[in-house]
């Protein structure tokens, strides 16, 4: 156990260098001088010359990375070329927007998703095992995006209950975290299920029923508590993926969040920015995965980690 | 006996169809994930013959039109035929497919059986890559590699297949580290059989089933992400047909046409189902506990 946690607090630092390495060498290789695209398109020599010092492409790769790194590490991405303030001020500003989505979306997918597979391990091989796993597979094939545009064309357009963009009030975060939340939803809920029907098959839980507990009881209480491992795991080691979602989420709705940010300053070529909220992003879900990982060995000692 | 012939073949085709019937439905996943691939494999074969229509034709006297016989998925806001892009779309999306699994395991399988097969430095430097790709959520990553290579269609290929090598590297690696301790492995290394030799008769040609079963599985994530691009704008650009891309047009006329964003999601939905399916199945099939 020890050895597993020292192995993984070595490793971690050990990815987050990869991660800055492979953004830092990224951004390097834009065709053309990377000072000129990073200082917009209607900069002016001088311009170009002062970005040029300013990233340090003046001095030898090693120095440049060494900068680069010891700034992000402080938070400093540099400047927006497109609203010219600091890339980590706009992120700050829009980081709990993204977080606020990304919280909802993840209980609403654990409140429908755990008991959704929790009826399916029950009711295994009757109908309401078919219809959850039905919705459980036709939900990991679901173009999130595409589900917002029905969302949206019906319940805001049509029938006008919604709002259609932005985030100016609790009704906005309705259409947006319910279609993130389906992909995590249909995933925990086939975890649910998997994990429960191994639980249920177990002698304690026929000792449970055998001296006459209550059945919610049996299920609720002995049998989840068992099977909660493997959902820690998939909402844990997920988050990336929930990241992922959100990108496209908050561009369909005009969700002011960071996955915006990041696809508009891709259609402005707003390199810092792209650089930003990368590295946000990728250390925010490094973080979360060491943090899952931790509390699943914490949670149960036996699991062997190879 | 001379007679047997003509009486014993409907008994024997009987037997074979009862088989046939007992597979299928033991492996119910596979025939039905295999059917819906096979229906878009068809329509992007058949394109041609049947889209009725050119998917580049514009008539901007017939724009934003509903199903009809004519038109049955309508049209869009340049008057071009929705079924006819929908049908084509297939092509896009397999091709997708069969390019970004095939870079992703063309580099990834390799690199895994060198990582499982040498170990010590080797294996934990091409370890730490894969690691360092596997952190970024697929989507940041492809974006971050198509803002440097410009939104494209073969770009974006090129950056998915970035984020699945990663995926094939651990798979090919573990498959190889198992293999590695096989006695039919060490009595090829005993006899001397050269390296290259063990990698491609032994470890290659037992590593193809899990690669299939992974290849299937990946096919449905490289479809939703390649079109998650394209409706951002960073994939396939106008005109050419690909689902997530003609979702995005249709994205302006919410409420007016709804039809542009149905039947393309619908397309990706069944061919990402038919993938998830089929790879379901065939992970089932292929597993050794069953």
């Amino acid at each position: 156990m020890q050895g597993y946690i020292l192995r993984k607090l070595i490793s971690l630092p050990l990815i987050l260098i990869g991660v800055s390495l492979l953004v830092f060498i990224s951004i390097r290789m834009l065709p053309g001088e990377p000072a000129r695209v990073m200082a917009g398109p209607e900069a002016t020599q001088e311009a170009v010359d002062a970005m040029t010092v300013r990233l340090g492409l003046h001095r030898s790769i090693p120095e440049q990375y060494a900068t680069f790194a010891i700034s992000a590490l402080q938070g400093d991405f540099g400047e927006s070329i497109r609203s010219r303030l600091p890339v980590w001020d706009e992120i700050a500003q829009r980081l709990p927007y993204t977080l606020a989505l990304a919280v909802t979306s993840y209980i609403l997918a654990i409140a429908v998703g755990v008991p959704a597979g929790m009826l399916a391990a029950i009711y295994r091989n009757r109908p309401p095992d078919y219809i959850v796993m039905v919705f459980a597979i036709a939900g990991a094939s679901i173009a999130n995006f595409w589900m917002a545009l029905l969302a949206m064309n019906y319940f805001s357009v049509h029938l006008g209950w919604l709002p259609l963009l932005g985030a100016n009030s609790w009704q906005s975060y309705i259409l947006p975290s319910v279609t993130l939340a389906v992909l995590p939803m249909a995933v925990i809920a086939r975890m649910t299920r998997s994990s429960m029907i191994e639980v249920l098959s177990q002698d304690y839980i026929r000792t449970a029923r055998a001296k006459g507990l209550p059945v919610s009881k049996v299920y609720w209480s002995h049998a989840l508590r068992n099977a909660l491992i493997p959902i820690v795991t998939i909402v844990g080691l997920n988050f990336g993926g929930l990241i992922g979602g959100a990108v496209v989420t908050e561009t369909v709705f005009n969700w002011p969040g960071i996955g915006r940010l990041m696809v508009d300053a891709v259609r402005y070529r707003d390199y810092p920015v792209i650089q930003g909220v990368t590295m946000v992003a990728v250390f925010g879900v490094v973080v979360i995965n060491f943090a899952a990982e931790m509390i699943i060995a914490a949670l149960n000692p036996r699991i062997r980690f190879d | 006996m001379s007679a047997s012939p003509n009486i014993v073949a409907p008994a024997r085709n009987r037997i074979r169809l009862r088989r046939s019937w007992a597979w299928c439905q033991q492996n119910a996943n596979i025939v039905i994930g295999g059917f819906l691939i096979g229906l878009i494999v068809l329509a992007a074969i058949l394109a041609p013959w049947i889209a009725g229509a050119d998917p580049y034709a514009q008539n901007l006297a017939n724009t934003l039109q509903p199903p009809s016989w004519e038109h049955p998925f309508g049209t869009d806001d340049n008057g071009r035929d929705i079924f006819a892009r929908v049908i084509y779309g297939a092509q896009i999306s397999l091709l997708e497919v069969f390019l970004s699994v095939g870079i992703a395991t063309a580099v990834g399988v390799p690199l895994g059986i060198i990582a499982g097969m040498t170990g010590r430095m080797v294996d934990h430097v091409i370890m730490w890559i894969m690691d360092v790709l596997f952190a970024f959520p697929g989507i940041v990553l492809a974006i971050l590699i198509v803002s440097i290579l410009g939104p494209s269609l073969f770009n974006l290929m090129i950056a998915i297949a970035l984020f699945a090598i990663p995926v094939y590297a651990r798979l090919s690696r573990n498959i190889t580290l198992g293999l590695k301790s096989m006695e039919f492995i060490e009595a090829a290394i005993a006899l001397g059989v050269p390296q290259w030799r063990i990698l491609v008769h032994y470890i290659l040609r037992n590593s193809v089933g899990p690669i299939i079963v992974q290849s299937t599985l990946t096919a449905g994530t490289v479809i939703l992400t390649a079109a998650s691009l394209s409706f951002l704008g960073l994939g396939a650009q106008p005109p050419i047909p690909e689902w997530g891309a003609m979702m995005s047009q249709g994205r302006n006329y919410l409420g007016v046409n709804i039809w542009m964003s149905l039947f393309p999601g619908l397309a990706i939905m069944i061919t990402v189902l038919g993938f998830n399916i089929l790879g379901d199945g065939l992970r089932d099939l292929l597993d050794p506990r069953k």
